[in-house]
C-alpha cells in the first residue's frame, strides 16, 4: 500500500514500487482506485479500461499489470462472485443500488475496492501458485487511509453476521498480516512530514502494518554553500568576475540571496529528516528528476528502490 | 517569456462589497487552505466581515491562525489588525457534528434520538469519505444564510478529486429522487405513496431485490439502514432543497471560484479540469492562483552560463574561500534556473489550453507559513499583479 499527502508523488511512488518488485519471472500487479487514470498517464498509455492488463517490463525482467478499479463495476463482481445474482444485479442496478452504494454510501466503495485488492492478493494462477507475486495498490491520500483500510473492521461491526461479515474479516485479516506494508511518501517539508507522523500513529492504532517512509523529490544539497559561510558581496563580485561574468555587480545581491534561501532550506530539511528519523521506521529515498516524471524517468525511480534495503 | 495572461487581481476582488463568497478549490498539497486563510486575513484587514471556513482535517488553518482547536463554531482570530473596521472568523467543518446538528433542526426529539442512535447513521456521519462534501455545502449554506458576515472564504475538502466538491449535492439529489431509497422504506414503512410505487415494480421485483439485499448486506445490517432512512426521511426533503440551494448560491453573481495549483503537472492538469468543469457548471471562475512559483532576480543568467562559471572558478590553480563559495552559489543558481525553466513549461501548457484564466503568481518561500505574519506575507504577494513574473 503506497499512501501520502497530496502532492508527495505517491502515485508516482507505487507504479515505481511495482516496477521494482517486478523479477525476472514475476508478475506483480499495480493497483489505482482514484479513478484519475495517474497509472495511465505515467506509463504512457491510453486510459485503463477495468480490466488487468499488462503494461510493463520491470528492470529485473518481470511483468507488471495495472488496474484501475472501477467501484461499480466491483461490485456487480462481487455480487456475481459471491451470491451469483445475475438479473438481481441488473435490478439493483436499474433502482439505482448500486449508485448508492458506490457514491451516496461511500464506505461501501471503500470495502470493495480493498475487497477486490485482497481477491488479487489471494487469487491463484493456473499452475496453482500466486497469480501476483505482490500487489501495489496507489492507496488514498494519508490523511484517509486509514480509514480507508480499517473500513472493513467497521463493516464487520455493522453487519455482525452473514456473508458480508465474513468476507470483511477476511480482508482485514490480509491488510494486518505480515505480507501487508503501508508505505507512506513524503516530502522533507513540515506538513507533509507531520501528516506522515500523524499517518504511521493513526495506522498503529488500527493495527495496520506500517513499512516505511519514501522521502520523495529529494533536491541535491551543494555543500559548497552548505559548508562555506556566505562570502562577503565585495569578495563575491571580484570571484564572479575572475570567472568571466561580466555583470558580476548586478549578480551579487540575487545570489547571496538565493544562498541564504538555499541554507534556510538545508535546515528545514535536516530538522525535518530529525521527525522522520523519531518515527523509528525504515527511510528511503527518491531524487527530484530534473525534467519531471516520464516513462524513462519512472524506471529510473524503480532502479533507485532496487538499490535500497527492503 | 513574459505571459500573456491578464493578471488575477485579489485586492478588487475581496474589496468588492457584492462579492460575497470566495471558493478556493484545487488538487492536495497545493496551499489551498493556506490561500483561503491568507485572503481572508487580507479582506478583514481591509475592513470586511470575513469567517474562513475550512475543511482540511489537517487542521491546518488552525496551526497557521495560532488556534489549537477549531470547533464546529466560527471563533474570531485573535491578533488582526481591526482599524478598517473589519474582523476575521474562523472555522474548522466538524463533520459529524454538522450532521448531528441538521438530524436535531430538522426532526422531532424523539425521532432525532433514533437516528443519532442507529449504527449505520454513526458510521456514516462519522466520516466515510462522501459526507464530507455535503457536508461541507451545508454548512456553507448555514453561514451564508446566518448573514453575519459579508465575506464567506470556503477552502474545499481534500477530495480524491477535487471535482467530489461540486457533485456531492447532485448526487444527493439523485439518490432522493431515486426509487431505491423509496424500496428501503417499503418494509419499514407500509403503504402510501412510497408503497404503492413499489407495488408498481411489482411483487416478484421487490421481494427479487429486498430478498438480494438482505442476503448482501445481512438482515440486521439491512434493518439498522431501513431504520436509518425511514427516520431521515423527513429530513432528507430540507436537506436536498438546501442543497439545490447552496449549489445556486455557487452559481450567483457573489460567488467567485479561485482555482489553487502549484507549477507542477498534475496540480496544473487538475486545475484545468476544474476551470473546465466551472465554465460547464456556469460557475463563476475568477482566476488562477498558481502557489510556490520560484523567481530569481537573476534570471539574466541561464543555467548553463552558471554551470561554466562555477567551473572556472573551481579548476583554478589557487581557488581561494570565496571561488569555492561563489562556485556554490552559482550552482545554487543553477539549479534555480532550471526550476524556473521547468515551472515555465508546465505552466505553458496550461496557458495554451486557458488563455483567458486570470493568473496571479505566489513566489515560493523557504519557509512553512504557520503565524498570521506568514498569512499576511502571502496576501500581500497575492495582491501583487506585477512583482511576481519569474520572467520580466
Amino acid at each position: 500500500m503506497v499512501s501520502g499527502k497530496g502532492g508527495t508523488g505517491k502515485t508516482t511512488v507505487a507504479a515505481a514500487l511495482a516496477l521494482a518488485l517486478a523479477e525476472e519471472g514475476r508478475r506483480t500487479l499495480l493497483v489505482e482506485v482514484e479513478g484519475r487514470q495517474g497509472i495511465a498517464q505515467l506509463f504512457e498509455t491510453e486510459a485503463l479500461p477495468y480490466e488487468e492488463r499488462r503494461i510493463a517490463i520491470g528492470p529485473g525482467g518481470g511483468e507488471v499489470f495495472a488496474l484501475a478499479i472501477d467501484a461499480e463495476r466491483a461490485l456487480l463482481d462481487y455480487l456475481q462472485m459471491f451470491y451469483k445474482l445475475g438479473g438481481a444485479g441488473r435490478a439493483l442496478r436499474r433502482i439505482g443500488a448500486i449508485d448508492f452504494a458506490t457514491t451516496v454510501a461511500p464506505g461501501l466503495r471503500d470495502v470493495l475496492l480493498t475487497g477486490k485488492v485482497c481477491e488479487a492478493v489471494r487469487r491463484r494462477g493456473p499452475d496453482g501458485g500466486w497469480a501476483y507475486d505482490a500487489v501495489v495498490m496507489d492507496a488514498p491520500p494519508t490523511g484517509r487511509v486509514t480509514r480507508f483500510l480499517a473500513v472493513n473492521d467497521e463493516v464487520a461491526g455493522l453487519a455482525r453476521v452473514g456473508p458480508i461479515h465474513h468476507q470483511a474479516q477476511a480482508v482485514m485479516r490480509v491488510l494486518k498480516s505480515a505480507e501487508t506494508a503501508v508505505h507512506l511518501v513524503t516530502l522533507l517539508e513540515e506538513m507533509p512530514v507531520q501528516e506522515t507522523a500523524d499517518g504511521v500513529a493513526e495506522l498503529r492504532a488500527a493495527d495496520l502494518p506500517v513499512g516505511g517512509t519514501v522521502v520523495n523529490m529529494v533536491r541535491p544539497a551543494l555543500d559548497s554553500t552548505a559548508a562555506t559561510p556566505l562570502p562577503a558581496p565585495n569578495d563575491l563580485a571580484a570571484a564572479l568576475t575572475r570567472a568571466g561574468l561580466r555583470d558580476a555587480e548586478a549578480l551579487t545581491a540575487p545570489l547571496l540571496s538565493q544562498g541564504r534561501e538555499h541554507v534556510t532550506r538545508l535546515a528545514l530539511e535536516a530538522t525535518q529528516r530529525d521527525e522522520l528519523a523519531r518515527l523509528d521506521l525504515p527511510v528511503r529515498e527518491l531524487p527530484l528528476l530534473p525534467d519531471g516524471v516520464d516513462l524513462a524517468g519512472l524506471y529510473r525511480l524503480a532502479r533507485l528502490l532496487r538499490a535500497q534495503d527492503w | 517569456m513574459r505571459s500573456p495572461q491578464e493578471p488575477l487581481e485579489t485586492d478588487p476582488l475581496i474589496d468588492d462589497p457584492d462579492t460575497r463568497i470566495v471558493v478556493c478549490c484545487g488538487s492536495g498539497g497545493v496551499g489551498k487552505t493556506t490561500t483561503a486563510a491568507a485572503l481572508g486575513l487580507r479582506a478583514a484587514e481591509r475592513g470586511r466581515r470575513v469567517v474562513v471556513l475550512t475543511i482540511d482535517p489537517a487542521r491546518r488553518l488552525a496551526q497557521s491562525m495560532g488556534l489549537t482547536e477549531l470547533d464546529n463554531v466560527p471563533r474570531p482570530v485573535p491578533g488582526i489588525d481591526t482599524t478598517a473596521g473589519g474582523e476575521l472568523f474562523a472555522m474548522m467543518l466538524d463533520m459529524k457534528r454538522t450532521f448531528d446538528e441538521i438530524v436535531e433542526a430538522h426532526a422531532d426529539p424523539a425521532r432525532a434520538r433514533a437516528i443519532l442512535d442507529n449504527p449505520f447513521y454513526q458510521s456514516l456521519s462519522a466520516g466515510f469519505a462522501g459526507t464530507q462534501e455535503y457536508m461541507a455545502m451545508e454548512k456553507l449554506g448555514q453561514l451564508a444564510a446566518r448573514d453575519a458576515w459579508d465575506l464567506i472564504v470556503v477552502d474545499t475538502p481534500p477530495s480524491r478529486s477535487a471535482l467530489d466538491f461540486l457533485d456531492a449535492p447532485q448526487r444527493l439529489g439523485s439518490f432522493l429522487d431515486g426509487r431505491f431509497i423509496r424500496l428501503l422504506m417499503a418494509p419499514a414503512k407500509a403503504g402510501g405513496r412510497a408503497g404503492r410505487k413499489v407495488m408498481s415494480l411489482g411483487m416478484a421485483g421487490l421481494s427479487l431485490v429486498t430478498g438480494t439485499l438482505g442476503k448482501v448486506l445481512g438482515t440486521a445490517l439491512l434493518r439498522d439502514v431501513q431504520t436509518f432512512v425511514a427516520a431521515m426521511d423527513t429530513m432528507f426533503g430540507g436537506f436536498r432543497t438546501r442543497a439545490d440551494a447552496t449549489y445556486r448560491l455557487l452559481q450567483a453573481p457573489g460567488t467567485a471560484f479561485l482555482v489553487v495549483a502549484a507549477p507542477e503537472r498534475d496540480a496544473l492538469r487538475e486545475a484545468a479540469y476544474f476551470v473546465e468543469r466551472l465554465a460547464a457548471e456556469r460557475m463563476p471562475l475568477a482566476g488562477l492562483v498558481l502557489n510556490r512559483v520560484h523567481t530569481s532576480d537573476g534570471a539574466h543568467l541561464g543555467a548553463e552560463r552558471a554551470l561554466a562559471a562555477a567551473e572556472t572558478l573551481e579548476s583554478r590553480e589557487s581557488a581561494s574561500d570565496a571561488d569555492r563559495a561563489a562556485a556554490g552559489l552559482l550552482r545554487v543558481h543553477a539549479e534555480r534556473m532550471r526550476q524556473l525553466t521547468r515551472e515555465e513549461r508546465t505552466r505553458a501548457r496550461f496557458t495554451a489550453v486557458h488563455p483567458r484564466v486570470p493568473v496571479v503568481e505566489v513566489p515560493a518561500l523557504p519557509e512553512d507559513v504557520h503565524d498570521l505574519a506568514g498569512l499576511r506575507a502571502i496576501g500581500d504577494r497575492l495582491s501583487q499583479t506585477d512583482g511576481a513574473q519569474p520572467f520580466g
